[in-house]
């Protein structure tokens, strides 16, 4: 009896560091306020070693919100937020990115006195192993051709590769992408679909927030819908066809 | 004596060169304050008292530590921008996330404390500071005679602010700087230390001041109101430039010296307005100024 029970104890050990070794990212109980207002309620989700998972919900729903909290770029947080292992709560936001992740804002973040080169080079590498310029530019042409031109002057479209192309460089492997597709032209859609595609083979992490539920669901492992700053339900990739009525209410598509 | 449609060359050279070594002077000192207004968005008024006091430690060291112009010029320099850091990290800091209004009276008390303090240990009257003798001499040219250090001025300044230029427009040091001067936030989420690089940037900023100083107390006496009278002018400056320009900050520097050397020589008069009298134009067609980004 005993000799079993400390044999299942051993194995739930082991189990257990697997586990968290496969978990990337693991969100619990996430609070984040902007001043007085408080936007997130308590959000739990993990992202684990080499998934695609999407934040799935309405405009206002507190996607954004939840990546602009893993890099502590909101007034003030509480709950944890474990990233390779570390505990970052408590973490200045500069050193979260050098855990290894890559961010990509919503608004992108082209900065206009950096010519395109520039931008691409601008952030520090945080890990290594990241793509190489001549591989970057060969992925996005167009940003070879534009390489001096001034980062702003660039189409949407050329922006957001420029945002993405740059994060790529410095070897994060979580990324998380905050509406890469919003606004852009189908062709330019479905090319930064394919780069997706490309990335998750080569095994990184990625968290992507999005509006546009046919661009997410055949890339995607798992989904996420919020509402209100919740996390409402969890949709595995093979779920989706049995839960789309669901999703359609949540998302209102 | 040499006169051309009736302009007296001796004169007008002679007064070209006055406003290029005030130019000189003014373009450092709003170099420092536009570069520290890009990252911290705050004017800081004790950049006149950081001059003043690296022309103080400069005759300090002089005088009490043997310590040659030639030390000092790079000693002083590192010392004025460590008390920048200190000031920085110590009182600027901590109302960073006021409304500006309050580290502009803050800076501008720093002024007056200082400036105070330096009139209570030394008096108003002013000290005298040695042209170093390696730049004793001079050279004549056709329309004037060129004092080696007045030339040595001219040179030093340019050379200081077009590396700074340079560093700042062109290096990977720079791109921090200008990228997180327009999204420090998103610069600090792709790892780069802003808080560290805003106490350094301030550093740099009042460095430049005082070395420019430095470069000051051979020509100008050093006194405690030196600082204060220079700031006035080159806040003007910094106005009819347009805050955020590098470029823009040097090359207003450089050209109001030259409108005010020229203006004491067509018209005496106006020499001490004429600074004040663009600056009013400027606001008046191009209110951002003449480098400025319209908002
Ligand atoms: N800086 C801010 N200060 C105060 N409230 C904010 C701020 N930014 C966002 N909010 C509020 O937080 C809530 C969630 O916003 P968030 O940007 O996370 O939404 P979202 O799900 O990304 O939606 P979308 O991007 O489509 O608008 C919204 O109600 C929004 O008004
Ligand atoms: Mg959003």
């Amino acid at each position: 009896m005993t000799s079993l029970k400390s044999h299942l104890g051993h194995g739930d050990a082991v189990m257990s560091t697997q586990k968290s070794h496969r978990e990337k990212l693991r969100i619990s109980d996430l609070h984040a306020f902007y001043g007085e207002s408080h936007i997130l309620h308590g959000i739990d989700l993990t992202v684990k070693q080499g998934e695609l998972v999407t934040l799935l919900g309405r405009n206002g729903s507190g996607r954004s919100t939840t990546l602009r909290a893993i890099m502590n770029l909101v007034g003030r947080r509480t709950g944890s937020i474990v990233i390779n292992g570390n505990e970052t709560l408590g973490m200045p936001s500069h050193r979260i990115a050098h855990l290894g992740l890559g961010y990509c804002p919503e608004e992108r973040g082209i900065f206009s006195s950096l010519n395109v080169e520039e931008n691409l080079m601008l952030p520090p590498a945080v890990r290594s192993g990241g793509m190489s310029v001549e591989e970057l530019y060969e992925m996005f042409p167009n940003l070879y051709e534009r390489r001096f031109s001034q980062g702003t002057r660039l189409s949407g479209g050329e922006q957001q590769m420029l945002a993405l192309a740059r994060i790529l460089r410095t070897g994060a492997n979580i990324l998380l992408l905050d509406e890469i597709t919003e606004g852009l032209a189908p062709v330019i859609v479905q090319r930064l679909g394919e780069v997706l595609v490309t990335l998750k083979e080569r095994g990184l992490t990625i968290l992507l927030v999005e509006q546009n539920f046919r661009f997410a669901a055949p890339i995607a492992d798992r989904h996420y819908v919020m509402e209100h700053g919740h996390i409402v339900e969890e949709v595995a990739a093979h779920e989706l066809d049995a839960r789309t009525e669901m999703l359609n209410t949540y998302l209102g598509v | 004596m040499a006169t051309f449609l009736g302009i007296n060359l001796f004169g007008l050279f002679g007064q070209l060169l006055v406003g290029l070594i005030n130019g000189s002077f003014y373009a450092l000192l709003s170099l420092g304050l536009a570069i520290i207004f890009g990252l911290l968005k705050i004017i800081n008024f004790a950049q006149g008292a950081m001059y003043m006091l690296g022309a103080f430690a400069a005759w300090l060291a002089l005088n009490h530590l043997g310590i040659s112009y030639w030390a000092a010029l790079i000693l002083v320099p590192l010392a004025v921008g460590a008390v920048g850091i200190l000031l920085e990290r110590v009182l600027v800091r901590p109302i960073a996330h006021e409304d500006h209004l309050y580290s502009l009276l803050l800076t501008f008390g720093i002024a007056l404390m200082l400036q105070g303090l330096f009139t209570h240990l030394f008096g108003s009257s002013g000290l005298p500071y040695a042209i170093p003798d390696e730049l004793k001499g001079g050279t004549k040219l056709p329309f004037m005679y060129l004092p080696d250090y007045r030339a040595w001025i001219i040179v030093a300044s340019a050379v200081v602010c077009g590396g700074t230029w340079w560093m700042i427009e062109k290096t990977r040091l720079g791109a921090y700087l200008r990228a997180g001067t327009e999204n420090p936030q998103l610069m600090q989420a792709f790892g780069i230390n802003v808080p560290l690089m805003v106490t350094l940037t301030f550093g740099f900023g009042v460095g430049l001041a005082g070395f420019a100083g430095v470069m000051a107390a051979p020509v100008y006496s050093v006194s405690p109101e030196m600082g204060s009278n220079l700031l006035i002018v080159v806040f003007a400056i910094v106005v009819i430039g347009g805050m955020g320009s590098i470029g823009g900050a040097i090359l207003t520097g450089l050209g109001m010296g030259i409108v005010e050397g020229l203006t004491k020589y067509f018209y005496p008069e106006a020499s001490t307005t004429v600074i004040f009298l663009v600056m009013v134009i400027v606001l008046l067609l191009k209110p951002a100024g003449l480098f400025g980004k319209e908002a």
